[in-house]
Formats: C-alpha cells, structure tokens, sequence
C-alpha cells in the first residue's frame, strides 16, 4: 500500500518502486478514484461551462432569437453584421477606454495606499477598514452611493467643488465627463482589492533587505525606491493584469448609474450583449458579439501568458 | 489584538522597530505618512457617512439643495422605518444569504475533492483535466450569460433559486489555489493511514481538510463575497420579486422610489451592513483570504 502511495506521489511515473511496478489493481484503482473525486466538479464544469461555450458558439451561427424565430444555421452572418456595427464598436470602444483610464489609478493608488501603511503607521486596522471596506459592497449599493453624491443640484461633490470656486458639473449627464465619474466611482470601490495585493507583497519582502540598508544609512525614501519598489515589479505586473482583464468586464456601475448614457458615450460591451439579448432579443447576434469579446479577453491573457512567461524564464 | 500577527507582518519587518527607524529623520517622514494616509482614509469615509447623514434625514431635509450635515429639522428613522416596513430589503437579505451560502457550500465540496485527486492521485488524464480547469479560468462569465439563460429556460430553472446558485459553483481558480496547498502537505502524513489500510475518502476527509482549514476558509470567504454582490447573473436569471438577491433588489428600489433619497440611503445601509458585520469580526481572515487567492485570478 504505502509504494502506491510513493508511486502516486511522483505523477508521471507510475511505477516508481518495484512493488508497485506491474501492479494493475492499484492502477485500475487510482484512475477510478481520480475520476471519482473529480466527478462532482466535472459535472458541474461540464454542464454549466462547458456546454454553454459550445452551445454559445453554435447559438452564434444562428439567427435565434427569444421571440423563437430563426433557429436555423445561417453561418458567419452575424459576425460579418458585427463588424460593421457602428454600436457594437462603440461599445468596445467604451469598454478600451475605460480600461485604460481605471487601470492607472486603481493600481497607482493601491500602491500609495500600501505603501503609506507599510511605514508602520499606528492602527494598521482602521486605515485598512477604511480604504478596503468599500470592496465589500455591492455595486448597487456603490451606484446608490455615487448617484447621489453626483447628484447636479443636491451633491456633495459638486458643493464642495463650489467652494473652491468650480461651476456646477453635471457628472453623470455630460458624455465628456460620464465616464470619469464612473471611474471615480470604480476606484472607490475596488482599490482596496489591489491595495490588499500589494500590502501583502510588501510583507513578503524580507526584513534583511531593510536591516541591511538601514545600516548602510539609507532612509526611509531611499529604502522605498531601492528596496520596496523594485521587488514589487512582479506583483505590480500581476495586478496590472489582473485589472485589466477585470476593467474589461464591466457592467454593473455603468448600467446603474448612467445605463450607458448620456448618448451611450459609456455603454460598454457587455451591456450591449445584454441588450441585443435581452430588449433587443436577437440572442444569436448577441453570442456572436459575446464571443468577439471573449476574443479580446484570450488576446490579453495571451499577452498576459507571455509577459509573466517571458519574466520568470 | 486579533489584528496584532498582521500588523507585524505588514510592517514589512519581523525584527523589533528600531531596526526599521534607526533615524530621527524617520519620525517626519512617518507624520507626513500619517497626514497622507488621513486625507486617503477621510475621501474613502465620506460616501460612507454622507449616505448615513441622509438615511437619518426626513425626505424634506434631504432634498433640500443646501448640503446640511446636521438637518435642520433634526435626525430621523424614518426613512429605515419605511424601508423596512416595506419588507423587501430583509427578503433580499436573506435570498442573498441562503444562495451565497449555498454556493460557497457546494464550491468547496466539489472544488477540494477535485483538488485533491489532482493533488494526490495519479490517474489517467489528470494532466489534462488540470490543463482544460486551468484554460478555462479565462473564460469571462459575461460571455456566457446568453446561452446558460437560454439553458435554464430549457431546464425550466430561470425563476428559481436554481438558477442562480448553480452556475455559480465553478471557480476553476479556486480549484488551483486548493491544489496548491494540498501540494505542499507532506506525504509522510498519510503514510500511517495508508498503512492502517485507510480509504482514500478517510485520508481526505480526516487528514487533508483538518490540515487545509486556512485556506477552506480562504476560498470561502473570496466565493461567499464574489457571490453576495454579483449582480449581472442574478439579474438575468429571476424575475420574481421573492427571489431577488439583495443587489438586484435595490437595482430596482432605485426606481421605484425614484426622488426619496432618505430612503435610498437608507436601504444601501441597510444592505451594505452585513458585509461590513461579518468584516469588523472577521477582518484578519478576510484580508489573509483576499490576499492569498486573489492572485489567483478572480
């Protein structure tokens, strides 16, 4: 029993001792309880992933909608249709952009964020429960919020903005602005997530390294540009990462705070595979444009595959 | 004190302090640190407590477009009372905890005994079913929301909490995460068992999970979050306003009470509250949690 247990322990050799060499009971016996330890997981993979994957691809090739009209193959025409859909590249127009301008300050402001506590700041706690606990609302809660405080005439930020001397800005009315002031939002809410990432980084680099910079004379500024922020290179690549693809994800704040208004100047796309489906309810156009997303997001974990690929060789 | 092990550890130092100041210079330094980190800690509070302000408001007071932090006609319940005489924020509620508990229950069974195999079994095709459950980690749920609705209606679920628990269950992630950890369980452990002629399932349920209860309740607790806020597929998958989860139930509060903002404040209170509970008890746990699986991938 136990050279079973030392065969198992080396996966790619099975017959690492001699006893369990030729022994095809213990073979039978550990395919069989693989499999069935897997079982559960992979009937849920298979039926709520899987399947839909493959049945997402083939919905695109139809015409299908929810009134139950065409469900015949018509092939790549909703693909062809997508590419010159003036709405649909808008939409990943808009989702681009918001990544692009959420991505530098979620992941610049985490990093100050940490980087500030990582001083040694007195009661770690209360700075942690107040910039990580937004990340635990949920995004409703967090566009009720925001709405609110954007509010044109009643709004906390546009009186204080007042008060400086800044005229009233109609935040989530003007298309110029719309999509800042989701950012604004976003940022909020979600940089505790990349600010934990980082602390956690931080108290993983070894104390030596400070022990020994201290000794020779350098200060806490040095300390942090010499030490902490080189070692947070591949963490920072990570979590730079990380949001990306989450950014590209969005949803949520969008349709609760502007519905992708003013002008859809900040629907993204996956409000528009929401709509097209679900108020347009063209459900085959809608999977084709899913997975042109999809596209998208294999292209970034491609680049994403490569560059940590490329960093620990 | 609970926070104490941490704090130390996010000090970026184990030694004693003075290894970390040895100069005057770094006190200055530390008041600028301070005085930053205040000003980051006010912005990050003042949603917070301006939503408080106004939930404590009458409707009168709150639509008043002279921003008052103390009303004039006094502080109020009012607004909560409402709320919760209308009955919905704690039926969401408790649909939001029912279905997240459920699908962190079911993630955790199935996803610790599919780690376990690819773990510690060697099987055939373990190699690649690790690959297909890596690949698909980049599979973005938004991209599936078409044909799993179209699924459910064909299973007749959409309209039950079926449909929103369900397709929740998988996080290929979290599989990884688990894998890794039983990895580095040592095997001389289960030796002893497997001598006594131990099945697998008693070496799993009796050694593996006792020794994996940090990370369980890692997972746990990253599934539990990720589930009590989604809100694009609950969204899709009900309609019947008994079923709705808490976010989606407040997506369509802000409708129906359209101009009441004391009202609105007052039902996000009241949903952001359990959260934030469940944080202030549990925060060494959750921030461990966040950090350990949220690399991950989410």
């Amino acid at each position: 029993m136990s050279s079973s247990l030392t065969a198992r322990r080396s996966p790619g050799s099975r017959v690492s001792s001699p006893a369990a060499r030729g022994s095809r009971d213990s073979v039978t016996r550990n395919n069989l309880s693989g499999w069935g330890f897997a079982a559960p997981f992979l009937a849920f993979f298979l039926v709520f992933l899987v399947w839909p994957i493959v049945y997402g691809i083939y919905m695109s090739l139809t015409g299908k909608s929810l009134t139950g009209a065409n469900d015949s193959l018509i092939g790549f025409a909703n693909y062809a249709e997508a590419f010159v859909d003036a709405d649909m590249w808008r939409s990943l127009g808009n989702t681009l952009y918001f990544t692009v301008i959420s991505t530098v300050p979620l992941v610049l402001v985490a990093l100050v964020m940490a980087a500030l506590l990582n001083v040694g700041l007195p009661a770690q706690w209360l700075w942690r429960l107040s910039y990580f606990a937004p990340y635990l609302l949920a995004s409703t809660v967090v566009s009720l919020f925001f709405t609110w405080m954007y509010n044109p005439q009643l709004g906390l930020i546009n009186d204080a903005l007042s008060k400086i001397g800044i005229p009233k800005i109609a935040w989530l009315n003007d298309p110029n602005v719309a999509m800042w002031a989701i950012v604004i939002a976003t940022l909020w809410w979600t940089v505790g997530f990349n600010f934990l990432l980082y602390l956690a980084a931080m108290q993983n680099i070894p104390a030596q390294h400070y022990e020994a910079a201290s000794l020779d004379g350098a200060g806490a500024w040095r300390q942090l540009f010499s030490i902490t922020l080189p070692q947070l290179v591949p963490t920072t690549v990570m979590i730079v990462l990380l949001q990306v693809l989450a950014s590209l994800k969005i949803f949520d704040q969008v349709y609760q705070m502007t519905a992708g208004g003013p002008g859809g100047s900040t629907r993204p796309v996956v409000q528009y595979i929401f709509e097209t489906g679900f108020t347009g309810y063209r459900l085959g156009y809608s999977a084709a444009i899913s997975y042109i997303f999809f596209g998208l997001i294999v292209l970034v974990s491609a680049i994403q595959f490569v560059i940590t690929r490329r960093r620990s060789a | 004190m609970a926070t104490q092990t941490l704090n130390r550890a996010t000090l970026g130092t184990s030694t004693s302090p003075a290894v970390r100041q040895p100069h005057r210079k770094m006190s200055a330094g530390k008041v600028a640190a301070v005085i930053v980190a205040a000003v980051i800690a006010v912005l990050w509070l003042v949603p917070f407590a301006w939503a408080t302000v106004t939930a404590f408001k009458s409707e009168t007071d709150a639509a008043s477009p002279k921003i008052n932090w103390i009303p004039p006609s006094g502080f109020t319940a009012d607004a909560f009372v409402k709320v919760f005489q209308d009955g919905n924020i704690p039926l969401w509620t408790w649909n939001s905890l029912y279905t997240s508990a459920a699908i962190t229950a079911v993630t955790l069974v199935i996803s610790s005994l599919v780690a376990y195999a690819l773990s510690r079994i060697d099987f055939k095709g373990r190699k690649v079913l690790m690959t297909v459950i890596i690949a698909s980690i980049i599979v973005p749920p938004p991209v599936l929301i078409i044909p799993l609705f179209y699924q459910m209606l064909a299973l007749h679920m959409i309209d039950t909490s079926w449909a929103i628990i369900l397709p929740q269950v998988i996080h290929p992630a979290m599989v990884f995460v688990l894998k890794k950890f039983f990895d580095q369980i040592p095997r001389e452990l289960e030796e002893a068992a497997v001598m006594d002629g131990a099945s697998r399932m008693r070496i799993f349920t009796q050694i593996i999970l006792p020794l994996s209860r940090p990370i369980l309740a890692a997972v746990a607790i990253f599934v539990f979050i990720g589930a009590w806020n989604n809100f694009l597929w609950p969204f899709i998958a009900t309609n019947d306003p008994s079923l709705l989860t808490l976010p989606v139930g407040l997506q369509t509060i802000k409708s129906a009470y359209g101009i009441q903002y004391a009202q609105n404040m007052a039902s996000a209170l009241l949903a952001a509250l359990p959260l934030i509970l469940v944080f202030l008890f549990f925060q060494r746990q959750i921030i461990k949690g966040v950090a350990t699986t949220g690399l991950a991938g989410t």
